[in-house]
């Protein structure tokens, strides 16, 4: 029984950073951007975050300065792939790049070599050993915000439209340089929450290239869940599941090699992925460069 | 021309950025890149794998397969190679050596291929899917030297040695510089040839630049693009290959720092040009050579190199407009 509680609460925590993350990048793809540079983007953020609620010692502060790192990345993710149409993987490799680089360069500078275990206050849980934290309640907010602005706002509407067929939404009269740049900010700023999550709830303390894939696997997980909120919540979950049953296995002591677990998640990413197949529900300009006509 | 200035500029710039005493680094920089016989040695070992890694993101890319797998093909591919070099003890010194380094080529043909099936047979996305073949691959090394790799002296996670006669030979025993590094040339004219100067680089550029073309022109699109997929991760396998076999013949865990990342923005600052990633690759290499001299500075040094390369990357496109996907019309 404690086993099983133990795997349900490695569930939600590791699923909400997956879930938050994924929200905003089904917003993000539902309007045509695929957001490789995401993994970057949590890199950040988490350690924007911790840096932030180290200096001032609250982690509700670090949740802010992260928000605000996902959102200037985003802004310069939009000004090369929308302003300049440069292609979206290349935009986004150089992000992650560039985030594994500056975090790597700025937590030795700031608190020494690794190894060294700084850690920073977190922010409180309660419900015993499942230890829930307020953003795990805000989760399924943020899942639910994400379907409400997709499907029952006309800014929604018109977001899907420029992910569909940009220069359709385009003769109906929207601009959708400014909707894909919104759309990319909501997920600059889930992102952010995301990527603050991994430092000030999960561990409190930071270290070098921790987001280890996360970013790729709400990739995934969006794809697996067919580019809806709830779908891509649901595929987090899943995964979460499947980081969980690391601990799980390990706190049965089952004669399994547990490295076969670290791999679990990102398998299971690709069988999702391959059971999916080629869809119709992809939005079909995602990934693609646009030029406005006028 | 602008690119080279502009790499020089990073460079500086980031150097002051993160404080570091401006003129002393460069200095130390240049001491450990090109100073002497040691740092010019420790350059080309550094740019080895860079340059193999880059030539195989330029086959796939070229196709426009954004193959972001380099990692887990060249891990995928020493996991093969070392099988078969504990699997093939028996055979003479002079045959294991081809044979191992052919294992990792094939190895990491064999993991695109994965990526290859996936995009032809169920559409998944290859940007997607090599990735988390990255992390896959990772974690099966992390198995294979804890396991059934794991050396039998002592319970160090790392695998038998390979011996050393099947082990590249070195050229200088002061600097480890080893035989293997002269294949990368040779590779690099070869991918430049194949892409240049042959039919099917005529259709895998063809495929690239415009699918909708290619299929007009009666060329089985998905083919080539799972072919030149396989290619790619063949010489990110090799890449690790020439690691392998020229420095202590050993795997464990963390065998590659992380090459196959870092091949890609070397094969996007050379333009997607086989023969302009080998001098986009020295000057990467020059700058791991040279940033372990900056750790005095307490800056991980191949952490600022990645900063730099993605401040690259990220400038280069804002300065360029380079885009690999041009029109929208393009996408079938």
């Amino acid at each position: 029984m404690n086993v099983f509680i133990g795997l349900i609460a490695a569930m939600l925590s590791l699923g909400t950073p997956l879930i938050i993350a994924a929200a905003g990048e089904t917003v993000s793809e539902r309007s045509g951007i695929l957001n490789i540079g995401l993994e970057g983007m949590l890199l950040a953020s988490a350690f924007a975050g911790f840096a932030t609620a180290s200096e001032t010692g609250s982690p509700w502060l670090g949740f802010l300065a992260a928000i605000a790192v996902g959102i200037a990345i985003a802004l310069v993710s939009a000004e090369l792939i929308l302003k300049r149409q440069a292609d979206q993987v290349v935009v986004g490799t150089g992000v992650n790049l560039l985030a594994l680089g500056v975090t790597g360069v700025a937590f030795v500078s700031m608190f020494g070599k690794t190894g060294q275990l700084v850690s920073v206050a977190t922010i409180p849980t309660f419900g015993g050993k499942l230890s829930i934290d307020f953003v795990m309640l805000v989760t399924p907010l943020v899942v639910v915000a994400a379907w409400w602005l997709l499907y029952r706002t006309r800014w929604g509407l018109a977001v899907r439209a420029c992910g569909e067929a940009p220069h359709a939404a385009e003769a109906a009269g929207h601009n959708p340089l400014r909707l894909r740049m919104q759309a990319m900010l909501f997920g600059g700023a889930t992102a952010g929450i995301a990527g603050a999550y991994l430092t000030l709830a999960q561990t409190g303390s930071f270290a070098e290239n921790m987001t280890e894939g996360r970013g790729f696997v709400v990739i995934a997980a969006v794809t697996f869940g067919r580019w809806t909120a709830k779908g891509s919540a649901l595929a987090c979950l899943l995964i979460a599941f499947a980081y969980g049953l690391k601990y799980a296995i390990n706190a049965m002591r089952l004669p399994v090699a547990p490295q076969l677990f670290d791999a679990l998640p990102y398998l299971l990413a690709l069988a999702v992925l391959c059971g999916a197949g080629r869809g119709a529900s992809a939005p079909a300009s995602l990934a693609l460069p646009y030029k406005p006509r006028t | 021309m602008l690119l080279p200035f502009g790499l020089v500029l990073i460079l500086a710039l980031t150097i002051l950025i993160f404080g570091l005493p401006f003129g002393q680094s460069l200095q130390l920089l240049f001491e450990g890149a090109l100073g002497d016989k040691f740092g010019i040695h420790r350059t080309i070992l550094k740019c080895a794998p860079l340059i193999m890694v880059a030539l195989g993101t330029i086959v796939a890319w070229r196709a426009g397969m954004f193959n972001i797998g380099g990692e887990g093909q060249l891990i995928f591919g020493v996991c093969v190679g070392g099988w078969i070099a504990a699997a093939a003890g028996g055979l003479p010194a002079g045959v294991q050596t081809p044979v191992i380094l052919i294992a990792c080529g094939l190895g990491g043909a064999l993991y695109a291929g994965i990526a290859g099936w996936l995009h032809a047979v169920r559409g998944v996305n290859v940007v997607i899917s090599t990735i988390l073949l990255n992390f896959v691959a990772l974690h099966l090394l992390s198995y294979l030297v804890r396991g059934p790799l794991q050396t039998s002296a002592g319970t160090i996670p790392q695998s038998e040695p390979v011996d050393k006669a099947v082990r590249f030979s070195i050229l200088d025993p002061q600097t480890a510089l080893h035989f293997g590094v002269l294949l990368v040339p040779v590779f690099a004219v070869i991918v430049w040839f194949l892409l240049k100067h042959t039919t099917g680089g005529l259709k895998l550029r063809l495929v690239g630049a415009n699918p909708n073309a290619a299929r007009a022109s009666r060329i089985g699109v998905t083919r080539v693009q799972v072919i030149a997929l396989m290619l790619s991760g063949a010489l990110c396998g090799l890449a690790g290959g020439i690691e392998y076999l020229g420095s202590s013949g050993i795997l464990f865990d963390d065998f590659s720092p992380g090459w196959g990342f870092l091949g890609i923005p070397v094969a996007l600052l050379a333009g997607l040009h086989p023969l302009w990633a080998v001098v986009s690759g020295l000057y990467f290499g020059a700058l791991f050579a040279g940033s372990k001299n900056l750790e005095a500075f307490g800056a991980t040094g191949s952490a600022l190199v990645y900063a730099m390369q993605g401040a690259a990357v990220l400038a280069f496109v804002a300065i360029s407009r380079f885009a690999v996907r041009q029109t929208e019309e393009a996408k079938s």
